[in-house]
C-alpha cells in the first residue's frame, strides 16, 4: 500500500512538473493535416527544437483531416496537399503558403526492363490508367518505344486505394491529357480505376504492388520510388522531352511556374521548362491570418522561416524538393500576414 | 432477567439485516447500472450511426443496398460491391477455417498425446493474440508472392478450362485479392474457433465417452454420437464468434484483398470489405454524401454482424430445444 501511495505521489510530481515545463514554453505549436510531408515536418521539428529548444508537432491524419482541424482551430497550422480554393481562404481567413514541393513518378515492374527503359506520353499514360490499354506490347506502347520487344504481359494498375494527394496530383494530370480519362476516371483524392487495378495503402502499399506483380505499373510520391529502388517510367514533358523523375527536374519544374496568385497554388503540373518533370506538386501550410494566440501566431511563422532557410538539405535527403530561393522571399513576405 | 438482551439481540439482527438489504439493494442498482452502460452505448452508435449516414440512407433509399457503383468523383455510392466482398470473403473463410479447426480441437481433446497437449493448445491461443496488422503484413510481403506463383497458376491450368469454375479463377494471378483475403481470415480465425471447440469438448463427461468407447464405438462414432451432440451450441457460438471476427476483420483485409470497389466474379480478382472501405477512405473523405455514405456502410456491417447473431441465437435455441436441455 505503502508503496503503491509512494508511486501515486511520484506519478502526480511527475504529471505536474510536465504540466509547468509545458506552461514554461508557451511558444510550443501543433500542426496536423497531409501524410505527405509528414516526414520532412518531423524532421524539420526535431532540428528546429535542437537549435532553438522550441518544439512543433506534427500529425499526418490526411490532407482534408488539415483543413478540417484548422477551420476548427485545433491546431495552429494544417497541411494540405491539395490547396485550399482562394474564396475558401477568403471565407476564412486563412493565409496558406507552400512549404516543400514533391513529385509522383510512374514506376513500373516489367521483367527485362530497367530503370528509364519505357518511354510513355501523358496521352498513353492516360490510355494505361484509364484501363483502355491492358497489354504491354499494346501498338501505342510500341509506337514510344521503337526496337524493344514488348512482352504480351496483362498490365495491372497499382493504385492508392486510401485517398489520397497523391492520387489527386496524378489524375489531374492525366486527366489533362485524356477527355476520356477524366470522364471514366475522374480526378480526386479517390477515383474510380478501372478493373485490372488493385490498390495498395499508403505509398509503400503501392510500392509493394509493384514490386510483387509482374507487369504492374503504379505511382508513387518520388520518396518512396528512390527508397524502394524501383524503375521509373520516362515520360514525355511539355517541351517534348522524355523525363526520368529526379530531383533537378522538379525544381526546374517549378522555375517556370508563377507563385504570385492568391493562395501561392500555381499549377504546377506539365510545366513547360525543358526539363520539366510533368508531374511536379507541393504541399501548403494554413494558418490563421488572425490568430488568438500572438505567440503561437509567431513561432508557426519562426519555424517554416527557419525551416525554409535551414532546411533544404533535410527536405532533399528525405526525397522532397526545397523551393527555389525565389519562392522562399515570397513565402516570407506572405506569412508576415500571419498575426 | 434474559428478555432484555434477546430483544436487544433480535434488534441487533434486525438492523444488521437491513444494513445487508441496503448492501445488496445498492450492489443490484449499480450492477444494474453498468450493465445499462452497454445497452446505452449501443443503441447510442447505432443512433449516431444513422444520423450521420441520413444525408445518404436519404438521396439513395434502400437501393443503396444493392446499387453497385461507388464513384467518389460522381458522387454515386452504392454498398453492394463492399457487402458482397465482406460476405464472400467471411463465408469462405469459414468454409476453410471451420473443418481444419473442427480437426485441431478433435486431435487436442481426444487422439493427441498428453505431452503435447499444453504446448499446442498454448501455440493455438498465441496464435489467436497476433495483431491482426501482423497478418496483414506477412499476407501481403510473405502469402501473396508465394501465392501468386506457386498457387494461382496450376490451379488456372488444372480449373481454367472448366465452366463455370473456371471462372472462377480467371485473370491475371497477381497474388491479392478475395481468396487471399479469404485465406488470410481463416488463418485468423482459426486460432479462435479451435480453442473454443476444444474448451467446449473438454466439457463433455467422461463417462459418457468412456461408455461409448466401452461398447466398441470407434474415435469417430464417439466424436459424432456423443461429442458433437452434446456440445452443439458451443460449437456454434464458437462459430459464430470466428465469423464475426470475420466480418469485422479490418487492416489485414485492407492489406491484401486488392481494395477494387467493384464487383468482379472471380476469386483471384481485387476486391473490397466494408471495414476496409472504410479504413481506406475515411482519412480523406470530403464532408458531404461521401462520408455520409461511409457512416451508412458501417450501419449496415452493424445490421449484418446483428443479423449473424440473431440467426446464431436461433440456432442454438433451436438445437436445445430439439435436445430438450
Amino acid at each position: 500500500m505503502r508503496t503503491l501511495n509512494k508511486l501515486a505521489q511520484g506519478a502526480l510530481a511527475a504529471t505536474l512538473g510536465l504540466a509547468f515545463s509545458v506552461g514554461a514554453m508557451a511558444a510550443d505549436i501543433t500542426g496536423a493535416g497531409a501524410t505527405f510531408p509528414y516526414a520532412v515536418y518531423t524532421k524539420w521539428a526535431e532540428a528546429y527544437q535542437q537549435a532553438t529548444g522550441n518544439k512543433v508537432n506534427y500529425q499526418g491524419i490526411g490532407s482534408s483531416g488539415g483543413v478540417k482541424q484548422i477551420k476548427a482551430k485545433t491546431v495552429d497550422f494544417g497541411g494540405s496537399d491539395a490547396p485550399v480554393k482562394e474564396a475558401d481562404l477568403d471565407a476564412a481567413g486563412l493565409v496558406q503558403v507552400p512549404t516543400v514541393m514533391g513529385a509522383v513518378t510512374v514506376v513500373y515492374n516489367l521483367p527485362g526492363f530497367k530503370s528509364g527503359e519505357i518511354k510513355l506520353d501523358g496521352l498513353t499514360a492516360a490510355d494505361i490508367f484509364g484501363g483502355k490499354i491492358t497489354k504491354w506490347n499494346d501498338p501505342a506502347i510500341a509506337g514510344l518505344n521503337p526496337g524493344k520487344s514488348l512482352p504480351n504481359t496483362a498490365i495491372t494498375i497499382s493504385h492508392r486505394s486510401d485517398g489520397s494527394g497523391t492520387t489527386y496530383a496524378f489524375t489531374n494530370y492525366l486527366a489533362k491529357q485524356s477527355m476520356n480519362f477524366k470522364r471514366d476516371v475522374g480526378a480526386g483524392n479517390t477515383v474510380n480505376w478501372p478493373m485490372n487495378a488493385v490498390g495498395g495503402k499508403g505509398n509503400p502499399g503501392v510500392a509493394a504492388n509493384v514490386q510483387k506483380i509482374a507487369g504492374a505499373i503504379g505511382y508513387v510520391d518520388i520518396a518512396d520510388a528512390m527508397k524502394n529502388n524501383m524503375s521509373f517510367v520516362a515520360l514525355k514533358n511539355k517541351a517534348g522531352s522524355y523525363i526520368v523523375p529526379n530531383q533537378k527536374a522538379v525544381a526546374d519544374a517549378a522555375s517556370g511556374a508563377d507563385f504570385k496568385v492568391k493562395g501561392m497554388a500555381p499549377d504546377l503540373l506539365d510545366q513547360t521548362h525543358k526539363n520539366a518533370w510533368p508531374i511536379t506538386t507541393a504541399t501548403y501550410m494554413l494558418a490563421y491570418e488572425k490568430g488568438s494566440d500572438a505567440t503561437k501566431q509567431k513561432a508557426v511563422v519562426d519555424f517554416f522561416t527557419w525551416s525554409l532557410n535551414n532546411g533544404q538539405k533535410m527536405a532533399e535527403d528525405l526525397g522532397f524538393v526545397a523551393l527555389p530561393p525565389n519562392v522562399v522571399k515570397m513565402v516570407e513576405a506572405e506569412m508576415k500576414k500571419i498575426k | 432477567m434474559s428478555e432484555p438482551s434477546e430483544s436487544a439481540g433480535i434488534d441487533l439482527h434486525a438492523r444488521q439485516v437491513a444494513k445487508f438489504r441496503l448492501q445488496d439493494k445498492f450492489f443490484h442498482y449499480s450492477t444494474q447500472l453498468f450493465a445499462l452502460v452497454v445497452l446505452a452505448s449501443l443503441l447510442g452508435i447505432l443512433v449516431s450511426l444513422a444520423i450521420e449516414a441520413w444525408p445518404s440512407l436519404k438521396a439513395f433509399g434502400p437501393d443503396f443496398l444493392w446499387t453497385n457503383v461507388w464513384s467518389v468523383p460522381d458522387d454515386e455510392y452504392g454498398a453492394l460491391a463492399a457487402i458482397y466482398g465482406t460476405v464472400v470473403t467471411s463465408v469462405l473463410a469459414l468454409l476453410i477455417g471451420v473443418p481444419i479447426s473442427f480437426g485441431i480441437a478433435l486431435f487436442l481433446t481426444e487422439t493427441c498425446p498428453l505431452w503435447l497437449r499444453r504446448p499446442l493448445g498454448t501455440a493455438i491461443e498465441l496464435l489467436a493474440g497476433i495483431p491482426s496488422i501482423v497478418y496483414g503484413i506477412w499476407g501481403l510481403f510473405v502469402f501473396a508472392p508465394l501465392f501468386a506463383e506457386y498457387f494461382q497458376p496450376p490451379l488456372q491450368n488444372l480449373l481454367g478450362e472448366v465452366p463455370v469454375i473456371g471462372s472462377w479463377f480467371s485473370g491475371p494471378p497477381i497474388g491479392i485479392g478475395i481468396l487471399t483475403a479469404s485465406l488470410v481470415l481463416s488463418m485468423m480465425i482459426i486460432p479462435f474457433i479451435a480453442s473454443v471447440m476444444r474448451d467446449v469438448f473438454e466439457t463433455v463427461p467422461h463417462v459418457l465417452k468412456e461408455s461409448a468407447y466401452g461398447i466398441g464405438c470407434t474415435t469417430w462414432e464417439v466424436v459424432r454420437n456423443i461429442v458433437l451432440p452434446y456440445t452443439r451450441v458451443g460449437v456454434i457460438g464458437g462459430i459464430m464468434l470466428g465469423l464475426g471476427r470475420a466480418l469485422g476483420e479490418t487492416m489485414a483485409v485492407t492489406f491484401v484483398i486488392g481494395n477494387a470497389n467493384r464487383i468482379i466474379p472471380s476469386l483471384f480478382a481485387p476486391g473490397t470489405s466494408i471495414a476496409s472501405t472504410l479504413a481506406n477512405e475515411f482519412g480523406e473523405a470530403d464532408p458531404g454524401l461521401h462520408i455520409a455514405s461511409l457512416f451508412a456502410l458501417g450501419l449496415v456491417l452493424f445490421v449484418i454482424t446483428f443479423i449473424v447473431l440473431a440467426i446464431s441465437r436461433w440456432l442454438i435455441s433451436r438445437s436445445m430445444g430439439s435436445e430438450g436441455l
